[in-house]
C-alpha cells in the first residue's frame, strides 16, 4: 500500500460528496481518504456473505448492493449508503448478503479498525446513528 | 503470453509448462529477477528463509519457513534460497534472491524472450494482439506479471524537485545531511534504517499514522526489522515522525523547504531539508490496459480481479505477481492476502496454471482420491503444515469434494472465496486464520446443497491443530457431508 501524502486525493474528493462524512473540514476528509481502501467488485460477486465472520465496514461509492438472505433479494443499496457496520459492532456474522451490482466501488474500514475510526470521528459516528435510527423506523412500521 | 520475468511470471511459466500449456514469456529486462535485481535499495530483504526449520529442506512442508524460493512440483528444485545464502541473516541479501530466482529459471528450463518490452495491446478476435519491440504476438490469453515497478509520486506542488525511492543516492551521500521522507510505510522506514548511521536528521512524514506489524498482528505496517527508526523518534535520538499533509516543496539552491499540515489540528510546519525523497510507492505499468477497459481500484491502481486473478472487467486478461493484490479475496478480519510477495503470490500463479489449463486447453489432470477413514487426519495434517494455508491465511484452502462417480476427491489448493462462493458438490474447505489479537485457528467450511457453513475451530498455543479437540470439533463439522 502506497503512502499518498496528496491533498487532492480523488477518493478524498469522492468521500467529501457522501452525505456521511458532509460534517468534514477538507483536513479531516484527506486524514480519513489515507485510512480507508477501496476497491471495486464484479457484478454479482459477494461482499458482506451471511453467516461468515471477519467481515468490515463498507460505503458505496457508486454502483449498487443487493441485499440477499436466503438466496431472496431485500432491497438495494446506492451510492453514499453503507452496512456492514452491524455485524462488525455486534461481532456476529452478518445476516444477509451484499452482491454487487452495476459495478459497484465501495470505500472500507477494516473491521477491527471501525471502532478507532467512529470515535476518532464522532461527526461521523453521529451521521451513522441517524442512518441507523431511520433504518429502525422503517423497520418498526413494516411490523405495524 | 505471459509478461514479466520476475518470480511471478517465472512461477507461472514453470507451472504451465508442467501442464504442458504452450506458451510464451517476454521480458523487458535482460535476465530473470524482476523488482530483485534493483531493490530494495539497502540491499536485504524483509522476507526470511530459515536455514533450518521444523520441516526438512527440500519438502513441500519446509516452505512454510522459506518465503524466497520458487515452487516446483518435484522436490529436485527446491528450497533453491537456502542454497545460496551465505549464514549472515536470515534475510537474504538483494543478490542472494536474484541468484535465487535465476537458478530457478535456470534449473528448470524456463524460456524466455529477454529485452523484448510489450508496447501495446489491442483485441484480436477472440484474442489480443500484443505489440512488442520484438514485433506482435497473438494470444488468446495474456498474463501480465509485471510487478509493481513504475514509481509514483502525489500531485504536490513542487514534487518534481523531489526524487523517488527509486532515485535515492548511495547512503554515503547522505553523510551529515538533514534528510526530509514523504512517507511513513516500509520503503520509508527502510531509507531511515539506512539513513540512521549516515544523516544528521531525518522526518518522515505523511497524513497516515505509522503502522508496525507487529502492533497490527499480521503483515500490515512497518516490519519489525525496520522499526528501529520509530524508537529512535520515541527517544528522541534525531529521528521526527510526523503525521502531516505535505502541501509543497520549493528549493532554493541546495536547500529544500517542505511546508506541512499536521493531521492533529496542530497547524502548519515548514521544514528545511538537505535531501527530500518521495517513498510514495510503486504502481503496476498498466500502459494501455485501461484504454482495453481493465479496471483499478485504490492509490496504487492495482487492476481488480476475479479470484481466479482475471480481470473483473475484460475476459481473459489475467494477472500473476504482485498484482494479484487485486484479487483481494475474503480480508477476513481486515488481514490482507500475501499476495504483494513471493510467499503469498508463487501459489497463486500455480492456481492460475491449472485455471488456464482446464479452461482454454482441456488440460485437466485427474485429482487424487481419499479414503473417508483418511479425511480426518489429512485435513488436520494440512491445516497443521501446509504451506498454502500459512502463507495465504483466509485466502487459499484445501478443498476436498464430494463426487458422486468417484468419492471423496482433493481438488487440491483452491481460492477461498471462490470456495465460499461458488456453487458447485459438496465439499469441505479447510484454510488458517488469524484476528487481530493475534490467535492463529483452523477454518473449516462445509458446503453442503449449495449453502456454505463457517466453523471455526480453536487455536493452540503451539499452533498443532492435530489435538483430539480438533479432531472432534472437525468431525462435527464435517457430519453433514461424510
Amino acid at each position: 500500500m502506497c503512502d499518498m501524502a496528496t491533498t487532492r486525493g480523488e477518493l478524498g474528493d469522492k468521500l467529501s460528496s457522501l452525505s456521511l462524512f458532509a460534517d468534514l473540514s477538507a483536513a479531516e476528509l484527506e486524514s480519513i481518504a489515507h485510512i480507508v481502501d477501496e476497491r471495486r467488485f464484479a457484478d454479482g460477486e459477494r461482499i458482506l456473505r451471511q453467516g461468515l465472520t471477519g467481515s468490515g465496514f463498507y460505503i458505496i461509492l457508486a454502483g449498487e448492493g443487493i441485499i440477499r438472505i436466503d438466496g431472496k433479494d431485500y432491497g438495494k443499496l446506492g451510492r453514499g449508503d453503507f452496512f456492514g457496520e452491524i455485524s462488525v459492532l455486534l461481532g456476529d456474522p452478518p445476516v444477509a448478503d451484499i452482491v454487487a451490482a452495476q459495478g459497484l466501488h465501495c470505500a472500507i474500514i477494516p473491521g477491527p479498525a471501525l471502532e478507532p475510526f467512529m470515535v476518532g470521528h464522532p461527526q461521523v459516528m453521529f451521521r451513522m446513528l441517524k442512518s441507523e435510527a431511520r433504518k429502525l423506523r422503517m423497520a418498526t412500521s413494516w411490523r405495524t | 503470453m505471459v509478461v514479466g520475468s520476475g518470480p511471478g511470471g517465472l512461477q507461472l511459466s514453470y507451472s504451465l509448462t508442467h501442464l504442458r500449456v504452450p506458451h510464451a514469456v517476454i521480458s523487458a529486462d535482460p535476465a530473470p529477477g524482476g523488482m530483485f535485481r534493483r531493490w530494495p535499495f539497502f540491499q536485504r530483504l524483509l522476507s526470511w528463509t530459515k536455514p533450518f526449520a521444523p520441516f526438512e529442506r527440500g519438502t513441500r512442508f519446509y516452505e512454510r519457513y522459506d518465503w524466497n524460493s520458487l515452487i516446483p512440483d518435484d522436490d529436485r528444485h527446491r528450497a533453491i534460497q537456502p542454497r545460496l545464502m551465505d549464514g549472515t541473516s536470515y534475510f537474504p541479501s538483494r543478490i542472494e534472491m536474484e541468484q535465487n530466482i535465476a537458478t530457478f529459471a535456470r534449473e528448470t528450463g524456463i524460456r524466455v524472450r529477454y529485452g523484448c518490452r510489450w508496447t501495446g495491446t489491442t483485441r484480436d478476435g477472440e484474442g489480443f494482439r500484443l505489440r512488442t519491440t520484438a514485433g506482435d504476438y497473438r494470444a488468446r490469453v495474456v498474463v501480465f506479471a509485471f510487478g509493481l515497478a513504475e514509481p509514483w509520486k502525489p500531485e504536490i506542488p513542487g514534487i518534481e524537485h523531489v526524487p523517488h525511492y527509486a532515485d535515492t543516492r548511495a547512503p554515503e551521500t547522505y553523510a551529515g545531511k538533514r534528510v526530509f521522507i514523504i512517507g511513513k510505510e516500509v520503503s520509508a522506514f527502510e531509507l531511515a534504517n539506512g539513513f540512521l548511521p549516515w544523516a544528521r536528521q531525518i522526518v518522515l512524514a505523511s497524513p497516515r499514522p505509522t503502522q508496525l506489524s507487529v502492533v497490527t498482528n499480521s503483515l500490515v505496517g512497518v516490519r519489525a526489522r525496520y522499526v528501529q527508526p520509530f524508537e529512535d523518534h520515541i527517544l528522541g535520538g534525531g529521528v521526527v515522525i510526523m503525521n502531516a499533509s505535505i502541501d509543497e516543496v520549493s528549493r532554493s539552491g541546495e536547500l529544500f523547504r517542505v511546508k506541512t499540515t499536521r493531521s492533529d489540528g496542530g497547524g502548519s510546519l515548514m521544514f528545511e531539508a538537505d535531501d527530500v525523497i518521495a517513498t510514495t510507492g510503486f504502481q503496476p505499468p498498466l500502459g494501455d490496459l485501461p484504454e482495453l477497459g481493465v479496471v483499478s481500484s485504490g492509490r496504487e491502481k492495482i487492476p481488480s480481479q476475479t479470484p481466479l486473478f482475471e480481470s473483473i472487467s475484460v475476459r481473459h486478461v489475467y494477472f500473476a505477481g504482485t498484482a494479484t493484490r487485486g484479487a483481494a479475496g475474503l480480508k477476513k478480519n481486515g488481514i490482507p492476502s500475501s499476495s504483494g510477495a513471493v510467499h503469498g503470490h508463487r501459489y497463486n500463479a500455480r492456481i492460475l496454471a491449472r485455471h488456464i489449463a482446464r479452461t482454454y486447453f482441456g488440460i485437466d489432470p485427474a485429482r487424487p482420491t481419499l479414503k473417508r477413514d483418511d479425511v480426518l487426519d489429512y485435513l488436520l495434517s494440512e491445516l497443521s503444515r501446509a504451506p498454502e494455508l500459512w502463507h495465504q491465511k483466509s485466502y487459499l484452502a484445501r478443498s476436498l469434494l464430494m463426487d458422486a462417480a468417484r468419492g471423496i476427491v482433493d481438488d487440491g489448493i483452491v481460492p477461498l472465496q471462490l470456495f465460499v462462493d461458488g456453487e458447485g458438490p459438496d465439499g469441505v474447505a479447510v484454510a488458517v486464520e488469524a484476528n487481530p489479537k493475534a490467535e492463529i485457528y483452523p477454518a473449516v467450511y462445509v458446503r453442503k446443497n449449495n449453502v456454505v457453513s463457517e466453523h471455526l475451530l480453536p487455536t493452540n498455543p503451539l499452533l498443532d491443530f492435530e489435538t483430539a479437540e480438533h479432531r472432534a470439533q472437525l468431525t462435527a463439522a464435517l457430519a453433514p457431508i461424510l
